[in-house]
């Protein structure tokens, strides 16, 4: 299981990257939350997968009975997929006014400083 | 004496507020704070003459081992003293010379956190607090020297202070963090008990040689001397004080701490030796080819502070005391000689030696300040200067075979110093007033009387040498390792060898200052050898450094997104895949740890391979977002079969807004590009696919590696028992790690801030435009 | 999408999903939930709310912009931090607790504050962003 998913994880990160090669200014945000999903299922995944077992002390016992998955990466993946949204909708409307600016969505357009253009 | 070191920046601070009002009468009112702290100094004179020492301490980020303790010793009372003495005299003098400056209040603000952070640095006793106020000199030093800002020389003198002291400095933190973490303490007190372990320490070399590359750039010891006449550009009050009296005295000051510690060790001595000597020579040789009097006092200035280097090197009970007399002697002397030459320079508007003569016709106090100072920086009896020369040349005299050599070069140099001083105390003041200096006006008392002050203490003190004997330089040479009591401070010795040499100073000094008139062809015949001057060499080197910078810079920055994610990709791949592979047992998994597979995860997976490849693949948008949001659902599946409920229920409610949000605004985006050639997709899709690959082998050896649970087996275990909650990772997040998701919804609202700025706030202008 | 149906539904799920919010959000600290999930819950029962009715209608049900839960929030949960320095003098975000807990919450402390504040930061900044998209669009 891990195998295919560690597979998966390497097709995210590729796909994520090769929307960021493309020209198109969509293509790149589509490309950063491919990215954004192929960290949390890395991280994810490095702590170690297991199934049935959630990190929840059961209701009449003050500690863990049996085994439980790592509680830790999930603390960090459920702040990174919160933080991810915050920062695509930024680079949307980053993308958006850029584009209303520039009038162009080539971001090979957008390669000089304001100050040139 | 935590409040002493931090009134200085307290008065700054104060003057950032009222600074405007901090104009004329109340500029001199500023001279309180240094005259107060200087007899709040003073009144320690009788317990550290008596061997006592006081300390103090304040502890402030005491995990990294940086307290505030202050220890006051012998030495650090010497500079305490001397910071905040002339400290009050600087403040005074200014008050006049620099009455019509618009920025008058900057200048006080400036001055004030240099003596704060001067005092702090003679009073630490933890190395890192002493490094913080070491890199605060520098600073303060850096605006005080672009004082003019108006004045590109004065901006490049300043940034080239600034680059030689801060590399220093950068020196200094290696070095302290090195002895800090051979001897486990930051503390110098109870590194005076750990002598010999540090003197056997492998780090030995490396740390003396680190410090000493912190003290050579601060007391500008050849080959970095050259940002001291550099700094002149600053206002002379500044020189006078900075330059001359304390700032560059903070390397004297690091060497004469460190003495009892590293000190007294073959590699030590020598180099301190050849170091300072070198330097001594060489500075005070080119005063002879200096006609502005402030350009004289800096070679000569840089002259003493290698004489001091030196004799630091020698070690010895007599160059100790030596060095401590003679740091008394040259702050006396050499400030009153900074003070009397800016009220020539600010009456008469010009320092250039060969247009001035006979000032003393119409500046009398003035010249009565720089004749005493003169004789008292060459040594002539019975100003404090005669002693200090006389000790010098005792303590060269005690060094066995070597002797000979060392007296000599201490002669000449003592002749050059000499006539540097002559030249500037003397020479303006004496001969004929030419014409066009008749209507000079007498400066206010306000301007001569501290230099009047100084030098007539430099008298007195020659006179009385039992006033600075007992209460100041025994306390300094016991607190670097000496014996106090070994050397009696006396105006006369009798007829000895010393006295002969002494002699021999002054006749060769009178006649060298006979002979040789200052003049411009000599600047100029020394301005041919510029080119190969350490000055030179330091800026081409900078310059072309920073033509590299750009050339590296324009290479790499080239506003490409696609280069720089290619660059960064490729790079990461060859490194870490070389790594990965060239390991002796390559990559290695066992098949048999993985878990099973069941039938929803395959369903599950392969949903998600095909929502992937429908993004990539698909020349629509909407058919993306419908992909994206295929996929975090799946992902979501996937958290809920993996036990994280908590995940799976965010990323659902993530998953869907974000759909939601890319519906809204789909309209408004830029359609697709028509694809770009094949050659660069396939390119582009070989370079990231090896990413992938990459990534994927990375993920399968890790997980071959046991895993350290120790961090999360804390938090579950203890989830219940210490914070009452049993989903462990909500008790992670608004408990255990709290201050972390505070600090993450604040950047959750810097994002929304982003946003909504983004989207309402109209366009200006200028911006406009460019969208026409 | 604006069909009468999912208005009328719309005006009774809105409460609805705002109760659900809060109670995923109180049983987080025992139960799958918590303030992140909570203030998205919420958040998706307003843009639900905007989505059948007008944008302005959703709105109207907000006497301020909800950017300001954000500050709110923040401030919150600073203050759930600072209180055991304060009362204790115990060092910033150690948990205080009521000795008996309270019927239908639970356990209340200083950690179910911090949680109110995520929760509210959550909403202001979820909402802030939709909103402001959608209005310019």
């Amino acid at each position: 299981m891990e195998l295919i998913l560690a597979l998966l994880i390497g097709v995210l990160y590729a796909s994520g990257i090769y929307m960021m090669l493309r020209r198109s200014l969509v293509k790149l945000i589509v490309g950063i939350i491919l990215l954004g999903n192929a960290v949390n299922l890395l991280i994810f995944l490095l702590g170690r997968i297991t199934k049935g077992e959630p990190p929840i002390i059961p209701g009449d016992s003050d500690v863990f009975l049996q085994a439980y998955t790592d509680p830790l990466p999930q603390a960090l993946i459920l702040t990174a997929i919160v933080i991810s949204f915050g920062l695509q909708s930024f680079a949307i409307v980053l993308v958006k006014r850029a584009h209303k600016m520039v009038k162009a969505d080539d971001l090979d357009e957008m390669n000089t400083t304001d100050a040139e253009s | 004496m935590l409040i002493a070191v931090l009134s200085g920046f307290i008065f700054s601070l104060f003057l950032v507020v009222f600074g405007k009002f901090f104009k004329g009468r109340f500029s001199l009112a500023a001279s309180i704070l240094p005259l107060s702290l200087f007899i709040y100094f003073c009144s320690f004179l009788g317990p550290i003459s008596s061997g006592e020492i006081v300390s103090q301490f304040h502890p402030w980020v005491p995990s990294f081992g940086l307290n505030l303790s202050f220890t006051l010793d012998g030495l650090s009372l010497l500079f305490a003293l001397l910071i905040t003495g002339i400290g009050f005299l600087v403040f005074v003098y200014a008050a006049t010379y620099l009455k019509e400056h618009q920025y008058i209040d900057r200048f006080y603000g400036y001055l004030g956190i240099f003596m704060g952070a001067m005092l702090g640095l003679v009073l630490s006793d933890n190395l890192l607090s002493l490094f913080l106020f070491w890199e605060l000199t520098s600073i303060s030093s850096f605006f005080l020297i672009g004082f003019n800002n108006t004045s590109s020389e004065s901006r490049k003198s300043a940034v080239l202070a600034l680059t030689i002291t801060g590399t220093g400095g950068f020196l200094f933190l290696a070095g302290a963090v090195l002895l800090g973490w051979v001897s486990g303490t930051f503390s110098m007190t109870e590194m005076l008990t750990m002598r010999e372990a540090l003197h056997g320490s492998d780090f030995y070399l490396l740390i003396i040689f680190l410090l000493m590359g912190a003290a050579f750039t601060k007391s500008a010891q050849f080959p970095f001397h050259f940002w001291l006449p550099g700094a002149m550009k600053a206002p002379t009050p500044v020189s006078a004080y900075l330059h001359s009296a304390t700032m560059v005295k903070a390397g004297i000051y690091l060497l004469l701490r460190f003495t009892p510690i590293l000190g007294n060790h073959e590699v030590w001595n020598t180099t301190l030796i050849i170091v300072g000597g070198i330097t001594m020579f060489y500075t005070a040789f080119h005063t002879l080819f200096r006609t502005d009097l402030k350009s004289i006092l800096a070679y000569s200035t840089v002259a003493v502070l290698g004489l001091l280097v030196f004799l630091t090197g020698l070690g010895t009970q007599y160059a100790l005391t030596a060095a401590a007399v003679y740091i008394v002697v040259h702050a006396l002397y050499k400030a009153a000689l900074f003070l009397s030459t800016g009220i020539i320079d600010h009456q008469t508007g010009t320092r250039d030696v060969t247009r001035l003569s006979g000032l003393r016709k119409v500046m009398m106090p003035v010249a009565v300040a720089g004749v005493l100072a003169a004789i008292s920086s060459a040594g002539i009896p019975p100003t404090i200067g005669f002693l200090g020369k006389d000790l010098v040349y005792e303590a060269t005299l005690g060094m066995g075979d070597a002797a000979i050599y060392l007296t000599i070069l201490v002669l000449f140099t003592n002749v050059l110093i000499l006539y540097a001083g002559f030249v500037a105390g003397i020479r303006p003041f004496s001969g004929k007033l030419p014409d066009n200096l008749q209507k000079i006006k007498m400066p206010g008392p306000l301007l001569w009387v501290p230099p009047v002050l100084l030098a007539v203490l430099g008298l007195l003190l020659g006179i009385f040498p039992a006033l600075l004997d007992a209460p100041i330089v025994r306390p300094v040479v016991e607190a670097v390792g000496g014996d106090g009591a070994a050397v009696q401070l006396k105006l006369w010795h009798g007829f000895n060898t010393v006295l002969a040499l002494s002699g021999l100073t002054l006749g060769l000094g009178f006649l060298l200052y006979f002979i040789i008139k200052p003049s411009q062809g000599k600047v100029t015949a020394m301005g041919r050898l510029e080119a190969i001057s350490p000055k030179n060499i330091a800026l081409n080197f900078g310059n072309s450094f920073t033509r590299f910078s750009s050339a590296w810079t324009g290479v790499f920055q080239n506003g490409f997104l696609r280069n720089y994610v290619v660059t960064i990709v490729l790079f990461l791949v060859i490194l870490v895949g070389y790594s990965l592979f060239s390991g002796s047992e390559g990559i290695v998994i066992d098949w048999r740890s993985l878990s099973k597979l069941t039938f929803y995860e395959i369903a599950i997976m392969s949903l998600m391979f095909m929502a992937v490849l429908f993004i990539v693949a698909s020349r629509s948008r909407l058919n993306a977002v419908v992909g994206m949001g295929v996929l975090g659902y799946a992902i979501c599946l996937l958290f809920v079969i993996y036990s994280a409920p908590d995940l799976a229920m965010t990323q659902f409610s993530i998953d869907t807004l974000t759909v939601i949000l890319f519906v809204l605004v789909l309209a408004r985006l830029p359609k697709y590009l028509e694809p770009s050639n094949h050659a660069r997709k396939l390119r582009d899709g070989v370079i990231s696919g090896s990413f992938g690959l990459l990534l994927a082998l990375i993920a399968l050896e890790v997980l071959q590696e046991p895993v350290n649970k120790e961090i999360s087996e804390f938090y579950a275990e203890n989830a219940y028992v210490l914070a009452q909650g049993k989903n462990v990772v909500n008790v992670i997040l608004v408990d255990f790690r709290g201050a972390d998701t505070w600090i993450e919804i604040t950047v959750l609202t810097a994002a929304a801030l982003g946003v909504f700025s983004l989207m309402k706030l109209r366009l200006k202008k200028d911006e406009r435009r460019i969208n026409e | 999408m604006k069909t009468i149906i999912l208005r009328a539904a719309s005006n009774y799920m809105l409460p609805l999903l705002l109760v659900f919010s809060v109670f995923i959000l109180l049983r987080g600290h025992y139960l799958p939930g918590g303030g992140f999930v909570g203030g998205l819950v919420a958040a998706m029962a307003f843009v639900l709310h905007a989505f059948a009715n007008k944008l302005e209608t959703t709105k109207k049900l907000f006497r301020m912009h909800p950017g300001f839960l954000m500050p709110f929030g923040l401030t919150l949960a600073l203050l759930s931090g600072l209180m055991p320095m304060i009362i204790e003098e115990s060092s910033f975000l150690t948990a205080m607790w009521l000795s008996e807990a309270l019927p239908a919450i639970g356990a209340v402390g200083t950690t179910l504050f911090f949680d109110i504040g995520v929760y509210l930061v959550v909403v202001g900044v979820t909402l802030t962003i939709i909103f402001t998209i959608s209005e310019s669009s």
